[in-house]
């Protein structure tokens, strides 16, 4: 099942909900004419598509509203701010394009500060799928919260089973203790790359896919840190407001020293081209990372 | 609903008052706040479907003020109707209540917080979609000051509007020319207002913004067609105290009591005189 045929199938059923989009119709393209009423167009409008999602929530109805990431985000932050966060309301914003997923459209284009904004935000819970089946098993817990809520859209084919989905529970693969990784979205299947590879070289290691970013599993940040010798990081996102800072936040606020490794961007943006091309040139596909662990770890023994 | 001309100019002239204590009670947007009391006066007693006993029923009607710092005409006024219990003004800045510069749900009547400019335009385009969705005949009416028609999300929304034939929303302008510091005119030149308006796909009407009957009249005979509506009330910042009137620097005032005594006076002079 894909994104778009999970709303088919929900909305029908539940319908105090109601999808927006601001002219972002790739995802859902064959929604209008299925819910007809249930569907509104704001056109290029991000700061309208969130006040108007604000003012059907004032009404009962549940939004589920879908722009551009980098639009959404940040063009429209003081709306998601301040009606949605403040308000309180019953949104859910969805983000596409997001972070990696921008591919070929330039730095206009890259939302890799999202989830910082979003998480910043009181009131808000911020959600990160690992791909379509990831979202599709987070989606109906998500959607039955009454909070507001950024999603980050990811439709990238799965090539795990997922376990069942808990907000503010993460995703654990393996158990290896040598080292961490941490990650979410988008690098989720490269992360899994990582782990055989490294594997292959005796280094253990377990994934966390970090589904929830807000609220974060602190449980299982503690209890890694306690276990590995090495945590490693791995988002498309700037590190300094995104996973590799949730977690170091956390660890200081605890008084726990471990060596972290980011892998992520900083203080720039990411070279335009297809996805597995920006994997290589930016050094985020899996023979790269691994390689940046096994140094990470040598200068650790 | 009822109309009674010389009530509601009674009823403003509580209002006025109430804005003056605010005044005096820690300082407010005195002058944005004395240019929109009368129409709001108007729209709680003749015309809104909003009383103490409906605030949660889905077919009552909705207002939001936009500029929300001209809130202290909104709780005049919801005070004066009991919507509001008139008592908590004296709370205005005060630690233990909600009274302070812009409005907020924690206030009986207000729908929705504003405060930041361009906000609310949009958030009474959700909820009139929604009514026309549903069928439903509820009318939502929106305060925007003129000077936030600087704010570009407005124009996002008065694009929306008429695209959606919102003709169960009403949008109110209040046109007192001058902005923070500077007449509209002489900053970000709104004129021709009526005209844009028009082009854009509005019933709009211009009219005084402080003649109940000019506004009673004008209330009572909206176009019937699938267009939305737009008001512009020509009104002045500071009305009812000539002394504050069209005064650019009074804007925000914090007074003490030997001066509001002398406001009070001015006020009550300037409705016998009128």
């Amino acid at each position: 099942m894909n994104y778009e045929q999970f709303l088919l199938e929900y909305i029908p059923n539940n319908p105090e909900f109601i999808v927006l989009t601001a002219e972002n119709r790739a995802a859902i393209r064959n929604l209008p004419n299925v819910l007809t009423k249930n569907f509104v167009d704001t056109g290029i409008t991000e700061q309208s598509l969130v006040g108007i999602s604000a003012g059907l929530a004032l009404r009962g109805r549940k939004p589920i509203a879908h722009a551009l990431a980098a639009f959404l985000t940040m063009r429209a932050f003081e709306f998601i701010r301040t009606d949605l966060g403040y308000g309180n309301l019953p949104v859910k914003i969805v983000g596409s394009f997001a972070g990696f997923l921008s591919e070929a459209n330039g730095p206009t284009h890259q939302a890799i500060e999202d989830i910082g904004l979003m998480r910043m935000i009181p009131n808000m819970q911020v959600f990160a799928p690992a791909d379509e089946e990831d979202m599709i098993k987070m989606l109906p817990k998500i959607l039955k919260t009454n909070s507001p809520a950024y999603i980050r859209y990811n439709n990238l084919p799965s090539t795990i089973n997922h376990t069942d989905f808990e907000i503010g529970i993460a995703e654990i693969i393996g158990n290896g203790n040598d080292v961490s990784i941490l990650t979410y979205g988008t690098l989720f299947s490269e992360t899994l790359k990582v782990k055989e590879y490294l594997e292959n070289q005796d280094i253990n290691c377990t994934i966390v896919n970090f589904r929830t970013l807000k609220p974060i599993d602190k449980d299982i940040i503690l209890e890694l840190a306690r276990q590995s010798k090495l945590l490693v990081t791995i988002e498309d996102h700037f590190i300094n407001s995104g996973l590799y800072s949730i977690v170091c936040n956390y660890l200081f606020e605890h008084k726990f020293v471990v060596d972290v490794l980011p892998i992520g961007l900083n203080e720039r943006w990411f070279k335009p081209l297809m996805l597995q091309d920006i994997l290589e040139y930016e050094k985020f596909d899996y023979v790269s990372i691994s390689n940046q662990i096994i140094n990470k770890l040598s200068e650790i023994k | 609903m009822e109309y009674n001309e010389k009530l509601l100019k009674q009823l403003a002239f509580n209002g006025r008052k109430s804005i003056l204590d605010m005044t005096l009670n820690g300082g407010c947007f005195i002058g944005a706040s004395l240019s929109c009391v009368d129409v709001l006066t108007y729209l709680y007693n003749s015309f809104l479907n909003i009383k103490p006993s409906n605030l949660r029923d889905p077919n009552r009607d909705y207002f939001l003020i936009s500029k929300g710092h001209a809130v202290p005409a909104l709780y005049a006024v919801l005070a004066e109707c009991n919507i509001l219990e008139k008592r908590r003004l004296v709370n205005h800045l005060k630690e233990n209540d909600h009274i302070y510069w812009h409005p907020n749900t924690n206030i009986p009547g207000i729908e929705f917080h504003s405060g930041s400019l361009g906000h609310n335009l949009s958030v009474a385009i959700g909820i009139a979609i929604d009514i026309k969705l549903k069928n439903d005949k509820n009318k939502v009416v929106v305060l925007l000051g003129d000077g936030e028609l600087n704010e570009g999300s407005n124009w996002e929304g008065l694009l929306l509007a008429p695209s959606y034939e919102l003709n169960n929303l009403i949008i109110l302008i209040d046109r007192n020319h001058l902005q923070a510091n500077l007449e509209t005119e002489n900053l970000i030149k709104l004129e021709p207002l009526k005209n844009k308006f028009e082009q854009f796909g509005f019933n709009v009407y211009d009219i005084t913004g402080h003649d109940f009957n000019q506004i009673h009249q004008c209330f009572n005979s909206l176009k019937d067609n699938s267009k939305p509506h737009i008001l512009i009330l020509d009104t002045i910042r500071g009305k009812g105290i000539p002394s504050i009137e069209r005064n650019p620097s009074k804007w925000y005032m914090k007074i003490d009591q030997d001066e509001y005594s002398a406001l009070i006076d001015e006020l009550s002079r300037n409705l016998e005189e009128n």
